[in-house]
Protein backbone atom coordinates (compact mmCIF):
# COMPACT_ATOMS: atom_id res chain seq x y z
CA UNK A 1 0.00 0.00 0.00
CA UNK A 2 1.54 3.31 -1.02
CA UNK A 3 1.16 6.71 0.56
CA UNK A 4 -1.48 7.82 -1.92
CA UNK A 5 -3.75 4.91 -1.02
CA UNK A 6 -3.40 5.68 2.70
CA UNK A 7 -4.27 9.32 2.08
CA UNK A 8 -7.32 8.30 0.06
CA UNK A 9 -8.43 5.93 2.80
CA UNK A 10 -8.11 8.71 5.39
CA UNK A 11 -10.01 11.19 3.22
CA UNK A 12 -12.80 8.67 2.75
CA UNK A 13 -13.17 7.87 6.42
CA UNK A 14 -12.13 10.96 8.35
CA UNK A 15 -15.70 12.20 8.61
CA UNK A 16 -16.74 8.79 9.93
CA UNK A 17 -14.02 9.01 12.57
CA UNK A 18 -15.32 12.46 13.55
CA UNK A 19 -18.88 11.17 13.80
CA UNK A 20 -17.78 8.30 16.04
CA UNK A 21 -16.46 10.88 18.50
CA UNK A 22 -19.45 13.21 18.25
CA UNK A 23 -21.94 10.39 18.64
CA UNK A 24 -19.92 9.15 21.61
CA UNK A 25 -20.32 12.56 23.26
CA UNK A 26 -24.06 12.56 22.54
CA UNK A 27 -24.46 9.05 23.95
CA UNK A 28 -22.66 10.18 27.13
CA UNK A 29 -25.01 13.15 27.46
CA UNK A 30 -27.93 10.70 27.68
CA UNK A 31 -25.89 8.46 29.99
CA UNK A 32 -25.32 11.30 32.47
CA UNK A 33 -28.98 11.21 33.50
CA UNK A 34 -29.30 7.45 33.04
CA UNK A 35 -26.52 6.96 35.59
CA UNK A 36 -28.93 8.06 38.30
CA UNK A 37 -31.90 6.26 36.77
CA UNK A 38 -33.49 9.20 34.95
CA UNK A 39 -34.57 8.80 31.34
CA UNK A 40 -34.23 12.34 30.00
CA UNK A 41 -34.84 12.79 26.28
CA UNK A 42 -34.19 16.54 26.17
CA UNK A 43 -30.69 16.03 24.76
CA UNK A 44 -31.52 16.86 21.13
CA UNK A 45 -32.92 20.16 22.42
CA UNK A 46 -29.77 20.84 24.45
CA UNK A 47 -27.67 19.96 21.41
CA UNK A 48 -29.70 22.41 19.31
CA UNK A 49 -29.18 25.16 21.90
CA UNK A 50 -25.44 24.54 21.86
CA UNK A 51 -25.26 24.38 18.07
CA UNK A 52 -27.30 27.55 17.51
CA UNK A 53 -25.49 29.46 20.26
CA UNK A 54 -22.15 28.60 18.71
CA UNK A 55 -23.26 29.32 15.15
CA UNK A 56 -24.67 32.73 16.06
CA UNK A 57 -21.56 33.70 18.01
CA UNK A 58 -19.26 32.62 15.20
CA UNK A 59 -21.22 34.04 12.26
CA UNK A 60 -22.60 37.25 13.79
CA UNK A 61 -20.06 38.09 16.50
CA UNK A 62 -16.88 36.52 15.08
CA UNK A 63 -15.80 35.44 18.53
CA UNK A 64 -12.81 33.10 19.03
CA UNK A 65 -13.75 29.43 18.85
CA UNK A 66 -12.80 28.71 22.49
CA UNK A 67 -15.26 31.36 23.71
CA UNK A 68 -17.90 30.04 21.31
CA UNK A 69 -17.54 26.48 22.61
CA UNK A 70 -17.64 27.64 26.22
CA UNK A 71 -20.90 29.51 25.56
CA UNK A 72 -22.32 26.45 23.79
CA UNK A 73 -21.68 24.41 26.94
CA UNK A 74 -23.03 27.02 29.35
CA UNK A 75 -26.27 28.02 27.58
CA UNK A 76 -27.89 24.54 27.56
CA UNK A 77 -26.49 23.83 31.04
CA UNK A 78 -28.17 26.99 32.36
CA UNK A 79 -31.43 26.17 30.55
CA UNK A 80 -31.34 22.70 32.14
CA UNK A 81 -31.71 24.19 35.65
CA UNK A 82 -35.20 25.73 35.28
CA UNK A 83 -36.23 22.77 33.11
CA UNK A 84 -34.97 20.21 35.62
CA UNK A 85 -36.47 21.73 38.75
CA UNK A 86 -40.05 20.88 37.75
CA UNK A 87 -39.62 17.90 35.41
CA UNK A 88 -37.24 15.89 37.61
CA UNK A 89 -40.12 15.48 40.05
CA UNK A 90 -41.60 13.17 37.41
CA UNK A 91 -40.65 9.53 37.22
CA UNK A 92 -39.97 7.04 34.43
CA UNK A 93 -42.13 7.44 31.38
CA UNK A 94 -43.57 10.77 32.55
CA UNK A 95 -40.12 12.30 32.73
CA UNK A 96 -39.35 10.90 29.27
CA UNK A 97 -42.48 12.49 27.78
CA UNK A 98 -41.93 15.86 29.46
CA UNK A 99 -38.35 16.02 28.18
CA UNK A 100 -39.42 14.98 24.67
CA UNK A 101 -41.80 17.94 24.90
CA UNK A 102 -38.89 20.24 25.74
CA UNK A 103 -36.90 18.99 22.74
CA UNK A 104 -39.82 19.66 20.41
CA UNK A 105 -40.36 23.12 21.86
CA UNK A 106 -36.71 24.00 21.15
CA UNK A 107 -36.92 22.66 17.61
CA UNK A 108 -40.15 24.51 16.82
CA UNK A 109 -38.73 27.68 18.39
CA UNK A 110 -35.86 27.62 15.90
CA UNK A 111 -38.20 26.75 13.00
CA UNK A 112 -40.06 29.97 13.74
CA UNK A 113 -37.07 32.17 14.57
CA UNK A 114 -36.41 34.53 11.65
CA UNK A 115 -33.06 35.61 13.09
CA UNK A 116 -31.68 32.12 12.33
CA UNK A 117 -33.51 31.75 8.97
CA UNK A 118 -36.29 29.55 10.32
CA UNK A 119 -36.41 26.04 8.95
CA UNK A 120 -33.46 26.68 6.62
CA UNK A 121 -31.12 27.32 9.51
CA UNK A 122 -27.72 28.99 9.55
CA UNK A 123 -25.46 28.07 6.66
CA UNK A 124 -21.85 28.75 5.70
CA UNK A 125 -20.53 28.40 9.24
CA UNK A 126 -16.73 28.41 8.97
CA UNK A 127 -15.13 25.09 9.69
CA UNK A 128 -13.37 25.38 13.05
CA UNK A 129 -13.69 21.89 14.49
CA UNK A 130 -10.59 19.72 14.33
CA UNK A 131 -10.57 16.02 14.98
CA UNK A 132 -8.36 16.46 18.05
CA UNK A 133 -10.96 18.78 19.58
CA UNK A 134 -13.67 16.14 19.29
CA UNK A 135 -11.51 13.44 20.83
CA UNK A 136 -10.09 15.85 23.39
CA UNK A 137 -13.63 16.69 24.49
CA UNK A 138 -14.53 13.01 24.59
CA UNK A 139 -11.45 12.29 26.71
CA UNK A 140 -12.29 15.08 29.17
CA UNK A 141 -15.89 13.90 29.56
CA UNK A 142 -14.82 10.28 30.02
CA UNK A 143 -12.24 11.38 32.58
CA UNK A 144 -14.86 13.28 34.58
CA UNK A 145 -17.30 10.35 34.51
CA UNK A 146 -14.49 7.96 35.47
CA UNK A 147 -13.54 10.06 38.50
CA UNK A 148 -17.16 10.35 39.61
CA UNK A 149 -17.45 6.59 39.70
CA UNK A 150 -16.47 5.23 43.10
CA UNK A 151 -16.61 8.65 44.76
CA UNK A 152 -19.12 9.62 47.42
CA UNK A 153 -21.17 11.28 44.67
CA UNK A 154 -20.79 8.21 42.46
CA UNK A 155 -22.21 5.95 45.16
CA UNK A 156 -25.03 8.42 45.72
CA UNK A 157 -25.92 8.27 42.01
CA UNK A 158 -25.93 4.47 42.06
CA UNK A 159 -28.11 4.46 45.14
CA UNK A 160 -30.59 6.84 43.51
CA UNK A 161 -30.70 4.62 40.43
CA UNK A 162 -31.37 1.53 42.53
CA UNK A 163 -33.95 2.90 44.98
CA UNK A 164 -34.51 6.62 45.21
CA UNK A 165 -36.71 6.81 48.36
CA UNK A 166 -34.29 4.54 50.23
CA UNK A 167 -31.39 6.70 49.05
CA UNK A 168 -33.16 9.78 50.40
CA UNK A 169 -33.51 8.22 53.84
CA UNK A 170 -29.72 7.70 53.81
CA UNK A 171 -29.45 11.50 53.65
CA UNK A 172 -28.78 11.69 49.92
CA UNK A 173 -30.18 14.87 48.39
CA UNK A 174 -31.57 13.01 45.37
CA UNK A 175 -33.10 16.02 43.58
CA UNK A 176 -29.79 17.90 43.69
CA UNK A 177 -27.87 14.95 42.25
CA UNK A 178 -30.46 14.39 39.52
CA UNK A 179 -30.37 18.06 38.59
CA UNK A 180 -26.57 18.10 38.54
CA UNK A 181 -26.47 15.15 36.15
CA UNK A 182 -29.11 16.72 33.89
CA UNK A 183 -27.02 19.91 33.77
CA UNK A 184 -23.86 17.90 33.04
CA UNK A 185 -25.66 16.01 30.24
CA UNK A 186 -26.97 19.30 28.82
CA UNK A 187 -23.46 20.76 28.79
CA UNK A 188 -22.08 17.68 27.00
CA UNK A 189 -24.87 17.83 24.41
CA UNK A 190 -24.23 21.54 23.85
CA UNK A 191 -20.53 20.85 23.40
CA UNK A 192 -21.26 18.16 20.83
CA UNK A 193 -23.70 20.52 19.11
CA UNK A 194 -21.07 23.26 18.73
CA UNK A 195 -18.42 20.85 17.45
CA UNK A 196 -20.94 19.35 15.02
CA UNK A 197 -22.05 22.77 13.72
CA UNK A 198 -18.45 23.84 13.01
CA UNK A 199 -17.71 20.54 11.29
CA UNK A 200 -20.68 20.44 8.92
CA UNK A 201 -20.89 24.15 8.05
CA UNK A 202 -24.58 24.43 8.98
CA UNK A 203 -27.26 24.10 11.65
CA UNK A 204 -30.94 23.50 10.89
CA UNK A 205 -33.87 22.59 13.14
CA UNK A 206 -34.48 19.32 11.31
CA UNK A 207 -31.17 17.97 12.68
CA UNK A 208 -32.52 18.08 16.23
CA UNK A 209 -35.74 16.13 15.90
CA UNK A 210 -37.01 13.38 18.17
CA UNK A 211 -35.27 10.71 16.09
CA UNK A 212 -31.92 12.32 16.93
CA UNK A 213 -32.36 11.75 20.65
CA UNK A 214 -33.61 8.21 20.00
CA UNK A 215 -30.32 7.56 18.18
CA UNK A 216 -28.39 8.81 21.22
CA UNK A 217 -30.41 6.59 23.54
CA UNK A 218 -29.89 3.57 21.28
CA UNK A 219 -26.10 4.15 21.32
CA UNK A 220 -26.17 4.17 25.11
CA UNK A 221 -28.35 1.07 25.41
CA UNK A 222 -26.51 -0.96 22.79
CA UNK A 223 -23.15 -0.11 24.36
CA UNK A 224 -24.39 -0.62 27.91
CA UNK A 225 -25.19 1.82 30.70
CA UNK A 226 -23.72 -0.12 33.62
CA UNK A 227 -20.29 1.44 33.01
CA UNK A 228 -19.42 4.95 31.88
CA UNK A 229 -17.60 3.97 28.68
CA UNK A 230 -20.44 1.70 27.46
CA UNK A 231 -22.28 4.47 25.57
CA UNK A 232 -19.10 5.33 23.64
CA UNK A 233 -18.67 1.69 22.63
CA UNK A 234 -22.28 1.64 21.42
CA UNK A 235 -21.89 4.89 19.50
CA UNK A 236 -18.71 3.65 17.81
CA UNK A 237 -20.28 0.31 16.92
CA UNK A 238 -23.47 1.77 15.47
CA UNK A 239 -21.63 4.56 13.61
CA UNK A 240 -19.12 2.21 12.01
CA UNK A 241 -21.64 -0.50 11.22
CA UNK A 242 -23.21 1.32 8.21
CA UNK A 243 -19.75 1.79 6.69
CA UNK A 244 -19.07 -1.92 6.95
CA UNK A 245 -22.54 -2.68 5.65
CA UNK A 246 -22.04 -0.37 2.67
CA UNK A 247 -18.96 -2.32 1.67
CA UNK A 248 -20.72 -5.64 2.13
CA UNK A 249 -23.93 -4.38 0.54
CA UNK A 250 -22.24 -3.06 -2.57
CA UNK A 251 -20.63 -6.45 -3.15
CA UNK A 252 -23.87 -8.39 -2.88
CA UNK A 253 -25.87 -5.67 -4.67
CA UNK A 254 -28.04 -4.36 -1.78
CA UNK A 255 -29.07 -0.72 -1.28
CA UNK A 256 -27.24 0.67 1.80
CA UNK A 257 -30.08 2.87 3.14
CA UNK A 258 -32.77 0.31 3.98
CA UNK A 259 -30.18 -2.25 5.02
CA UNK A 260 -28.75 0.17 7.56
CA UNK A 261 -32.09 0.83 9.26
CA UNK A 262 -32.89 -2.87 9.29
CA UNK A 263 -29.55 -3.85 10.81
CA UNK A 264 -29.71 -1.05 13.42
CA UNK A 265 -33.10 -2.29 14.54
CA UNK A 266 -31.88 -5.88 14.58
CA UNK A 267 -28.82 -4.99 16.68
CA UNK A 268 -30.95 -3.14 19.21
CA UNK A 269 -33.36 -6.05 19.46
CA UNK A 270 -30.59 -8.63 19.87
CA UNK A 271 -28.83 -6.57 22.53
CA UNK A 272 -32.00 -6.02 24.55
CA UNK A 273 -32.91 -9.70 24.35
CA UNK A 274 -29.52 -11.32 24.90
CA UNK A 275 -27.20 -8.65 26.34
CA UNK A 276 -29.29 -6.48 28.64
CA UNK A 277 -26.08 -4.86 29.95
CA UNK A 278 -24.97 -3.94 26.46
CA UNK A 279 -21.98 -4.76 24.28
CA UNK A 280 -19.55 -4.03 27.11
CA UNK A 281 -20.86 -7.10 28.92
CA UNK A 282 -20.13 -9.32 25.91
CA UNK A 283 -16.60 -10.42 26.95
CA UNK A 284 -17.79 -11.47 30.40
CA UNK A 285 -20.78 -13.26 28.90
CA UNK A 286 -18.58 -15.13 26.44
CA UNK A 287 -16.17 -16.13 29.20
CA UNK A 288 -19.05 -17.43 31.32
CA UNK A 289 -20.46 -19.30 28.36
CA UNK A 290 -17.11 -20.89 27.52
CA UNK A 291 -16.53 -21.94 31.12
CA UNK A 292 -19.93 -23.56 31.39
CA UNK A 293 -19.26 -25.37 28.11
CA UNK A 294 -15.93 -26.57 29.43
CA UNK A 295 -17.33 -27.80 32.71
CA UNK A 296 -20.17 -29.50 30.85
CA UNK A 297 -17.59 -31.24 28.65
CA UNK A 298 -15.71 -32.36 31.78
CA UNK A 299 -18.87 -33.75 33.30
CA UNK A 300 -19.68 -35.68 30.13
CA UNK B 1 -36.83 13.94 75.16
CA UNK B 2 -34.96 13.14 71.97
CA UNK B 3 -37.89 12.17 69.75
CA UNK B 4 -41.41 13.38 70.46
CA UNK B 5 -44.58 12.58 68.53
CA UNK B 6 -47.48 14.93 69.21
CA UNK B 7 -51.03 14.12 68.23
CA UNK B 8 -49.84 12.58 64.97
CA UNK B 9 -52.48 11.78 62.34
CA UNK B 10 -52.35 10.20 58.92
CA UNK B 11 -55.36 9.25 56.86
CA UNK B 12 -55.53 7.34 53.57
CA UNK B 13 -58.88 8.26 52.09
CA UNK B 14 -61.30 7.36 54.87
CA UNK B 15 -58.84 5.12 56.72
CA UNK B 16 -57.22 6.58 59.82
CA UNK B 17 -53.93 4.70 59.69
CA UNK B 18 -52.40 6.81 62.46
CA UNK B 19 -54.91 8.51 64.69
CA UNK B 20 -53.69 10.92 67.34
CA UNK B 21 -50.52 9.13 68.37
CA UNK B 22 -48.33 10.72 71.02
CA UNK B 23 -45.29 9.25 72.74
CA UNK B 24 -41.66 10.11 73.44
CA UNK B 25 -38.35 8.35 73.02
CA UNK B 26 -35.52 9.27 75.39
CA UNK B 27 -31.85 9.38 74.41
CA UNK B 28 -30.24 5.95 74.61
CA UNK B 29 -33.60 4.24 75.04
CA UNK B 30 -34.88 1.22 73.16
CA UNK B 31 -38.52 1.97 72.53
CA UNK B 32 -40.74 -0.84 71.25
CA UNK B 33 -43.70 -0.22 68.99
CA UNK B 34 -46.01 -3.19 68.78
CA UNK B 35 -49.54 -3.92 67.70
CA UNK B 36 -51.56 -6.27 65.51
CA UNK B 37 -51.16 -6.23 61.72
CA UNK B 38 -52.52 -3.04 60.23
CA UNK B 39 -52.18 -1.11 63.49
CA UNK B 40 -50.24 1.66 61.74
CA UNK B 41 -46.70 0.89 62.91
CA UNK B 42 -44.99 1.08 59.53
CA UNK B 43 -47.02 4.18 58.61
CA UNK B 44 -45.73 5.75 61.79
CA UNK B 45 -42.11 5.02 60.85
CA UNK B 46 -42.76 6.45 57.38
CA UNK B 47 -44.07 9.63 58.99
CA UNK B 48 -41.05 9.96 61.28
CA UNK B 49 -38.54 9.32 58.46
CA UNK B 50 -40.26 11.76 56.11
CA UNK B 51 -41.42 9.28 53.46
CA UNK B 52 -45.00 10.33 54.26
CA UNK B 53 -46.39 13.68 55.35
CA UNK B 54 -48.67 13.65 58.39
CA UNK B 55 -52.27 14.73 57.92
CA UNK B 56 -52.00 16.43 61.31
CA UNK B 57 -49.83 16.71 64.40
CA UNK B 58 -46.08 17.00 64.58
CA UNK B 59 -42.80 15.21 65.15
CA UNK B 60 -39.98 16.84 67.13
CA UNK B 61 -36.33 15.86 67.26
CA UNK B 62 -34.99 17.59 70.34
CA UNK B 63 -37.15 20.68 69.99
CA UNK B 64 -36.88 20.96 66.23
CA UNK B 65 -40.00 20.20 64.27
CA UNK B 66 -39.07 17.69 61.52
CA UNK B 67 -42.37 16.49 60.07
CA UNK B 68 -42.38 18.99 57.21
CA UNK B 69 -38.77 18.32 56.20
CA UNK B 70 -37.61 16.27 53.20
CA UNK B 71 -36.43 12.80 54.14
CA UNK B 72 -32.79 13.51 53.33
CA UNK B 73 -32.90 16.46 55.76
CA UNK B 74 -34.40 14.28 58.47
CA UNK B 75 -31.61 11.76 57.90
CA UNK B 76 -29.06 14.56 58.13
CA UNK B 77 -30.50 15.54 61.52
CA UNK B 78 -29.83 12.00 62.73
CA UNK B 79 -32.81 9.73 62.00
CA UNK B 80 -32.15 6.67 59.81
CA UNK B 81 -34.07 3.48 59.28
CA UNK B 82 -34.43 -0.03 57.94
CA UNK B 83 -37.39 -1.35 56.01
CA UNK B 84 -39.86 -4.14 56.66
CA UNK B 85 -39.60 -5.18 53.00
CA UNK B 86 -35.81 -4.94 52.75
CA UNK B 87 -34.64 -2.11 50.52
CA UNK B 88 -30.95 -2.63 50.03
CA UNK B 89 -29.46 -1.45 46.74
CA UNK B 90 -29.53 -4.88 45.07
CA UNK B 91 -26.77 -4.36 42.48
CA UNK B 92 -24.27 -3.02 45.04
CA UNK B 93 -22.12 -5.19 47.29
CA UNK B 94 -22.82 -5.40 51.01
CA UNK B 95 -19.85 -3.13 51.71
CA UNK B 96 -20.94 -0.58 49.09
CA UNK B 97 -24.44 -0.52 50.59
CA UNK B 98 -22.92 0.42 53.94
CA UNK B 99 -20.71 2.97 52.22
CA UNK B 100 -23.82 4.63 50.76
CA UNK B 101 -25.25 4.67 54.28
CA UNK B 102 -22.16 6.62 55.35
CA UNK B 103 -22.97 9.37 52.82
CA UNK B 104 -23.65 11.95 55.53
CA UNK B 105 -20.40 11.31 57.38
CA UNK B 106 -18.20 11.50 54.31
CA UNK B 107 -16.45 14.43 52.74
CA UNK B 108 -15.12 13.70 49.30
CA UNK B 109 -14.98 16.84 47.17
CA UNK B 110 -15.09 15.78 43.55
CA UNK B 111 -12.63 18.41 42.36
CA UNK B 112 -9.99 16.98 44.66
CA UNK B 113 -10.68 13.55 43.25
CA UNK B 114 -10.31 14.92 39.72
CA UNK B 115 -6.83 16.16 40.69
CA UNK B 116 -5.85 12.88 42.39
CA UNK B 117 -5.05 14.66 45.66
CA UNK B 118 -3.73 12.17 48.22
CA UNK B 119 -6.19 13.10 50.97
CA UNK B 120 -9.05 11.74 48.91
CA UNK B 121 -7.66 8.24 48.79
CA UNK B 122 -7.08 8.31 52.54
CA UNK B 123 -10.69 9.41 53.12
CA UNK B 124 -11.96 6.67 50.85
CA UNK B 125 -10.01 3.90 52.49
CA UNK B 126 -11.01 5.19 55.93
CA UNK B 127 -14.68 5.18 54.90
CA UNK B 128 -14.35 1.68 53.49
CA UNK B 129 -12.63 0.59 56.70
CA UNK B 130 -15.52 1.93 58.77
CA UNK B 131 -18.01 0.16 56.50
CA UNK B 132 -16.18 -3.15 56.92
CA UNK B 133 -16.02 -2.63 60.69
CA UNK B 134 -19.80 -2.10 60.76
CA UNK B 135 -20.33 -5.24 58.71
CA UNK B 136 -18.16 -7.12 61.19
CA UNK B 137 -20.30 -5.73 64.01
CA UNK B 138 -23.44 -7.27 62.45
CA UNK B 139 -21.55 -10.50 61.73
CA UNK B 140 -21.28 -9.99 57.98
CA UNK B 141 -17.54 -9.37 57.56
CA UNK B 142 -16.99 -12.46 55.41
CA UNK B 143 -19.79 -11.47 52.99
CA UNK B 144 -18.69 -7.86 52.41
CA UNK B 145 -17.96 -8.28 48.71
CA UNK B 146 -21.15 -10.16 47.87
CA UNK B 147 -23.89 -8.49 45.83
CA UNK B 148 -26.79 -7.60 48.11
CA UNK B 149 -29.25 -9.49 45.92
CA UNK B 150 -27.27 -12.71 46.45
CA UNK B 151 -27.49 -12.55 50.25
CA UNK B 152 -30.00 -14.53 52.26
CA UNK B 153 -32.94 -12.82 53.88
CA UNK B 154 -31.40 -12.69 57.34
CA UNK B 155 -28.08 -11.49 55.94
CA UNK B 156 -29.81 -8.71 54.03
CA UNK B 157 -31.52 -7.55 57.22
CA UNK B 158 -28.20 -7.36 59.01
CA UNK B 159 -26.57 -5.42 56.16
CA UNK B 160 -29.51 -3.04 56.25
CA UNK B 161 -28.95 -2.38 59.96
CA UNK B 162 -25.25 -1.75 59.29
CA UNK B 163 -26.22 0.66 56.49
CA UNK B 164 -28.59 2.54 58.78
CA UNK B 165 -25.91 2.78 61.48
CA UNK B 166 -23.25 4.00 59.06
CA UNK B 167 -24.29 7.65 59.29
CA UNK B 168 -24.02 7.56 63.09
CA UNK B 169 -27.72 8.29 63.70
CA UNK B 170 -29.14 9.62 66.95
CA UNK B 171 -32.37 7.71 66.38
CA UNK B 172 -32.45 4.36 64.60
CA UNK B 173 -35.81 3.18 63.28
CA UNK B 174 -35.97 -0.61 62.87
CA UNK B 175 -38.96 -2.05 61.03
CA UNK B 176 -39.26 -5.73 61.96
CA UNK B 177 -35.51 -6.42 61.95
CA UNK B 178 -35.89 -10.10 62.85
CA UNK B 179 -38.64 -11.10 60.42
CA UNK B 180 -37.68 -14.38 58.80
CA UNK B 181 -34.74 -15.05 61.14
CA UNK B 182 -34.03 -18.19 63.14
CA UNK B 183 -33.73 -18.01 66.97
CA UNK B 184 -29.93 -17.78 66.95
CA UNK B 185 -30.06 -14.87 64.51
CA UNK B 186 -32.76 -13.19 66.60
CA UNK B 187 -30.55 -13.47 69.68
CA UNK B 188 -27.65 -11.84 67.87
CA UNK B 189 -29.90 -8.99 66.69
CA UNK B 190 -31.13 -8.52 70.27
CA UNK B 191 -27.52 -8.22 71.41
CA UNK B 192 -26.81 -5.76 68.60
CA UNK B 193 -29.80 -3.57 69.52
CA UNK B 194 -28.68 -3.39 73.17
CA UNK B 195 -25.16 -2.55 72.10
CA UNK B 196 -26.41 0.21 69.79
CA UNK B 197 -28.44 1.72 72.64
CA UNK B 198 -25.47 1.52 75.03
CA UNK B 199 -23.45 3.47 72.48
CA UNK B 200 -25.95 6.31 72.91
CA UNK B 201 -28.26 5.83 69.93
CA UNK B 202 -31.98 5.68 70.56
CA UNK B 203 -33.86 2.85 68.89
CA UNK B 204 -37.49 2.80 67.85
CA UNK B 205 -38.23 -0.86 67.23
CA UNK B 206 -41.26 -2.18 65.36
CA UNK B 207 -41.36 -5.91 65.95
CA UNK B 208 -43.71 -8.87 66.05
CA UNK B 209 -41.41 -11.10 68.07
CA UNK B 210 -42.88 -10.45 71.54
CA UNK B 211 -40.05 -12.14 73.39
CA UNK B 212 -37.47 -9.92 71.68
CA UNK B 213 -39.50 -6.80 72.43
CA UNK B 214 -39.90 -7.75 76.10
CA UNK B 215 -36.17 -8.54 76.35
CA UNK B 216 -34.61 -5.47 74.77
CA UNK B 217 -37.07 -2.60 75.18
CA UNK B 218 -36.98 -0.03 77.97
CA UNK B 219 -40.46 1.18 77.09
CA UNK B 220 -43.18 -0.09 74.80
CA UNK B 221 -46.01 1.68 73.01
CA UNK B 222 -48.90 -0.46 71.77
CA UNK B 223 -50.90 0.62 68.74
CA UNK B 224 -54.25 -0.72 67.58
CA UNK B 225 -56.21 0.74 64.67
CA UNK B 226 -53.88 3.74 64.63
CA UNK B 227 -54.41 4.65 68.28
CA UNK B 228 -52.12 4.21 71.29
CA UNK B 229 -53.81 1.73 73.60
CA UNK B 230 -50.94 1.30 76.06
CA UNK B 231 -47.59 2.85 76.86
CA UNK B 232 -45.17 1.82 79.58
CA UNK B 233 -42.47 -0.58 80.70
CA UNK B 234 -42.60 -4.12 79.28
CA UNK B 235 -44.08 -5.43 82.53
CA UNK B 236 -46.80 -2.77 82.62
CA UNK B 237 -47.73 -3.31 79.01
CA UNK B 238 -47.83 -7.10 79.34
CA UNK B 239 -50.30 -6.79 82.20
CA UNK B 240 -52.50 -4.20 80.50
CA UNK B 241 -56.03 -5.54 79.86
CA UNK B 242 -56.42 -3.43 76.70
CA UNK B 243 -53.28 -5.01 75.21
CA UNK B 244 -54.42 -8.51 76.06
CA UNK B 245 -57.81 -7.72 74.51
CA UNK B 246 -56.25 -6.37 71.33
CA UNK B 247 -53.99 -9.40 70.89
CA UNK B 248 -56.26 -12.20 72.08
CA UNK B 249 -59.73 -10.70 71.75
CA UNK B 250 -61.70 -9.34 74.70
CA UNK B 251 -63.24 -11.72 77.26
CA UNK B 252 -66.93 -11.31 77.70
Amino acid sequence: MNLQALTDLWLTYQSTVAFVGLNGLLALSVYASLSCGQLSLAQAGFMALGAYTSAILTVHAQLPFAVVVLAAVLVPALVAVPLGLPVLRLRGVFLAIATIGFGEVVRIFFVNLDYTNGALGIVAIPRRTQLWMIYGALAVVLFVLWRIRGSRAGYALEAIREDEPAARTMGIHASAYKLAMLVLGAGIAGLAGALDAHLNFMVAPSSYSFSRVVDMLVYAIVGGTSVFYGPVVGAAFLTLLPEVLREVGSRVGLQPGPLRLFVNGLVLLLVILFLPNGLVSLPRRLRGWLESRRSAAHAA
Amino acid sequence: MLLRLEDLHRTFGGLRAVDGVRFEVAAGEVHGLIGPNGAGKTTLLNLVSGLLRPSGGSVFLDDLRIDRLASHRIAALGVTRTYQNIRLFPALSAADNVLVGAHLRRVDPLWKRMLFLPGVRREESAARGRALALLARVGMADRAGERASNLSYGEQRRVEIARALASGPRVLLLDEPTAGMNPAEVASIAGLIREVARAGHSVLLVEHNVKLVMDVCDRITVLNFGKVIADGTPAQVAADPAVIAAYLGAER
